[in-house]
């Protein structure tokens, strides 16, 4: 029997290349071979948990000695501090800081998921829809509620566009609820398709690696998109970040 | 086909029997729950750990060095008006002493030509009394030698006239020189 499943094996790889792109992104537990329940502990789980302790040593040990003239690990932690503090206040306004921590929090985790998800042999959180989609449902409840606690009914004029024609108005209002309402999906499938798309195009080029007349230029490939990856991993942290930003301007200043 | 145990329980809807993922695991409802789950988690301790740890701290670290630097800027500030403060006292001392050296060096130059003029005087003095008492010498000599060129030509007229061998009164040779010497 164990002879058999050697030789059958040994069949699928003898027909020729062997494409798996998407096993990257398979959801499996951690300790044993059981269903994934809700509580179980998987890859998610590990890799969720290695974002935190990534943030812990920059943000929290890296900056323990709160030293005048910092350090390396110090300034990066301030870095990332004055990078989002200032994002949060260019768009929003002083009275935005309010939601500084929060943004804070999902600059922090994005960033950190992607860049973790670009060590080889890794679990990328942030490429799944299952974990883009809550962060950015977070954003748009969050920023809907905002709105209409802040704002009351006023909070609808974001729709109304006051300084177009009358007769326009409401074919306006009807396109601004839609893209209002498009935005968690943009904002959400925005971040998980980029960072699968990337990983799942260094596996294909990894699979024509196993060709050795292809495979100097198959390295130099995955060479080229693990260097875009990297810029997109950064990219996409901001980008959801700065809509996050936006969103939340929208919410406290609804007038156009 | 037999396949290993472990595949066996892998496989499900999202999973073939070969432990590949059919379609996207993307859009595998069956892991939705936990991924939802565990990322609430991780973003609630998430945003513990910064709100109560990290950006406190470093806001506090932020101001802490903006304060650090205003006072520092505030502190040269404060020296550089006093080491200006220092030169203008350094510089005024300076021509102080120069002013002092030059009022020094003048009363030097006064006493010393006071003095100069005393002794000037002085000397003088003693030159002229020196030179008056000389003059009272020459003459003395003076006329102790018309004198005594008196009595030497009354001498020798004396001798003159016994060598002729004349006899003469003294007092007529003395009579007849006087006369030739005042004529």
């Amino acid at each position: 029997m164990a002879t058999e499943t050697h030789g059958a094996e040994h069949a699928t790889e003898g027909t020729g290349l062997v494409f798996h792109p998407m096993d990257q992104f398979i959801v499996k537990p951690l300790f044993g071979h059981g269903d994934v329940g809700l509580f179980t502990i998987t890859n998610v789980t590990l890799w969720l948990f290695l974002a935190i302790v990534a943030i812990v040593l920059l943000m929290v040990v890296g900056t323990s000695r709160r030293a005048i003239v910092p350090s390396r690990s110090q300034s990066v932690a301030e870095l990332a501090y004055g990078f989002v503090y200032k994002m949060v206040e260019d768009v929003t306004g002083k009275d935005g800081l309010k939601y500084f921590p929060y943004i804070m929090t999902l600059f922090m985790f994005i960033v950190f998921a992607n860049f973790l998800g670009l060590i080889p042999m890794s679990f990328t959180t942030t490429s799944h829809f299952a974990v883009t989609v809550p962060l950015a449902l977070a954003v748009f409840i969050g920023v809907t509620v905002l709105g209409f606690v802040k704002n009351g009914p006023g909070f609808l004029g974001l729709f109304w566009v006051s300084s177009a024609p009358l007769a326009l108005r409401p074919i306006l209002a009807i396109i601004e609820v839609i893209s209002y309402f498009v935005r968690p999906m943009s904002h959400s499938i925005r971040l998980a398709g980029n960072v699968m798309a990337g990983h799942a195009v260094i596996k294909v080029f990894a699979g024509f690696a196993a060709l050795a007349a292809v495979s100097p230029i198959s390295i130099l490939a995955i060479t080229a998109m693990y260097g875009l990856e990297v810029l997109v991993a950064f990219i996409q942290a901001y980008v959801f970040t700065i809509l996050t930003c936006v969103y939340l301007k929208d919410a406290l200043h609804p007038s156009h | 086909m037999a396949v290993e145990p472990y595949q066996e329980e892998l496989a499900g809807t999202c999973v073939d029997a070969g432990g590949s993922a059919i379609g996207m695991p993307q859009l595998c409802g069956d892991w939705v729950g936990n991924q939802v789950f565990w990322l609430i988690i991780t973003l609630v301790v998430i945003y513990f750990i910064l709100a109560r740890v990290a950006l406190p701290r470093i806001a506090s670290v932020l101001a802490e060095r903006q304060g650090t630097i205003t006072n520092d800027i505030a502190a040269a500030e404060d020296l550089k008006s006093k080491a200006q403060d220092a030169e203008a006292a350094y510089d005024k001392a300076l021509a102080d002493a120069r002013t002092e050296a030059h009022a020094i060096a003048q009363r030097a130059r006064d006493d010393i030509k006071a003095d100069l003029d005393v002794e000037k005087a002085h000397a003088d003095a003693e030159i002229s009394a020196k030179a008056a008492e000389s003059q009272k010498a020459i003459d003395a000599i003076r006329a102790s030698a018309l004198e005594n060129v008196e009595i030497v030509a009354k001498d020798t007229a004396a001798a003159i006239v016994a060598a002729l061998g004349m006899s003469a009164d003294e007092a007529k040779i003395n009579a007849a020189v006087d006369r030739q010497l005042k004529g």
